[in-house]
């Protein structure tokens, strides 16, 4: 179990590794506390290296400053869309790219035969990995791994983890599914278990896109963080 | 030693004093050149330095000192001086950036000659150096005494080293989870002892 507020120091001097900086990244939106602890370390890790005096070489300068000639410069980011963003997160293509913590591979169609009872009343999470066509998509996150199974026939999602660090304390892992409108449904909460096959809740069969995040405990209706982990699904 | 918090003045290595820096930042979200010009000058040999020691390779710690440069060029208008000084917000980025690429290239011969290497004489180019760096300098070695012989090695290992902090307990005996704990300790007596506040 990780105290989550511990890592403040470490995450300054970028010593987390990408899955434990996302979930400090996503308590930090929620904790003033960490915020400022965050800030004052930061100005003192920027005076850790004053002694550290080097004058790099004028080609570099040269180099450089034609460079930014050829660069537009990003505009300033819109306090009234920022905090819109914090408070109706999107699972947005730029913010895949913004989380950075994953590398998701698209492994293709698998073909295995169905093993499932057609006759089974109750729906596993096993129908869907063993349908037909099931659609896999796989993450790998520092040493955690999963992957993340749709098939359109059985109509749900189904979700395999290995290795998979706990939430903080009070947290817990929530599962989405996103329409094909943007808006995202709870797709159930994920026990405390480093590895485990689970039914994502909900109809998949339209969704074009699955995710985690970490959530207080209970669970949240719309998510409160940006994703440990998202997937676009085809 | 001291360790009466000394308030922090203009930003060791810098020539230029915060508000400055911070004037030249919103002047080159603007796309004004010769601010960013102003700008890479008065704090060039500071990121340099740090991406020097970091990495230690010297075409690859040009290769970073560009990149973080071009993305202070690009990503100047999201500075938030709410947030923090301007040297801060740079140092944060070079740092990242260093970081990213040592453990991306995670060069074997890195990995096995940092770890003894580790107390070289780091670089330091004596014509860079100007009065208010050696100043700083001297006020951080002295606020480093009063750190535990742990702390200040965890912190070393992890900032210089660019080590994670499972990495830093695995070289110093550390049980997993005591490292982090053992790095934002002595940040938080170094940030007392520097007297460092928002
Ligand atoms: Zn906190």
């Amino acid at each position: 179990m990780i105290d989550i507020h511990a890592l403040s120091g470490a995450y300054v001097v970028d010593a987390l590794d990408d899955t434990e900086r996302s979930l400090f990244e996503a308590h930090l939106a929620d904790c003033p506390a960490c915020r400022d602890e965050v800030a004052e370390l930061t100005e003192t890790t920027a005076v850790l290296s004053s002694s550290l005096v080097e004058e790099p070489p004028s080609h570099l300068r040269d180099s450089i400053l034609a460079g930014i000639t050829t660069m537009r410069p990003l505009p300033p980011l819109v306090p009234d869309l920022a905090e819109h963003r914090r408070r109706r997160f999107r699972w947005m293509p730029s913010l895949m790219v913004a989380a950075a913590v994953l590398t998701a591979i698209a492994v293709g169609t698998l073909l295995i035969g169905n093993a499932g009872d057609p006759e089974q009343p109750v729906l596993t999470a096993d129908d869907v990995i063993s349908a037909e066509d099931a659609e896999r998509v796989r993450v790998e996150l520092d040493g955690a791994r999963a992957v993340i199974v749709r098939s359109a026939s059985v109509g749900h999602a189904a979700i395999i983890t290995r290795e998979m660090p706990p939430p903080p304390d009070g947290m817990v892992y929530q599962l989405w599914l996103q329409d094909p409108d943007g808006s995202l449904a709870s797709a159930g909460l994920m026990p405390r278990e480093r590895n485990q096959t689970l039914l994502l809740e909900g109809d998949a069969t339209s969704a074009i896109g699955a995710g985690i995040t970490v959530e207080p405990e209970g669970g949240s209706p719309q998510p409160t963080s940006e994703p440990i982990i998202f997937v676009a699904l085809s | 030693m001291s360790n009466d918090p000394v308030p922090a003045g203009e930003p060791a290595g810098t020539g230029a004093p915060t508000e400055a820096l911070a004037q030249l930042l919103r002047r080159s979200a603007r796309g004004d050149e010769a601010a960013f010009a102003e700008f890479y000058d008065a704090t060039a040999a500071r990121v340099h330095g740090l991406i020097r020691r970091v990495i230690r390779d010297p075409a690859q710690s040009e290769e970073v000192t560009q990149e973080v440069y071009w993305e202070v060029w690009r990503t100047a208008s999201r500075y938030d001086s709410n947030a923090g000084s301007p040297l801060a917000w740079l140092m944060t980025v070079a740092h990242r950036r260093a970081v990213d690429r040592v453990r991306a290239s995670e060069a074997s011969h890195r990995r096995e000659s940092s770890w003894s290497g580790r107390n070289q004489p780091v670089p330091h180019d004596e014509t860079a150096e100007r009065a208010t760096t050696a100043l700083e300098a001297a006020r951080v070695r002295s606020a480093m005494t009063q750190l535990t012989d742990l702390q200040r090695e965890a912190l070393q290992l992890a900032y210089f080293g660019g080590y994670t902090h499972r990495e830093v307990a695995a070289m110093l005996d550390l049980p997993v989870g005591t490292a982090k704990t053992r790095i934002r300790d002595g940040l938080i007596r170094l940030r007392d002892a520097l007297g460092v506040a928002r």
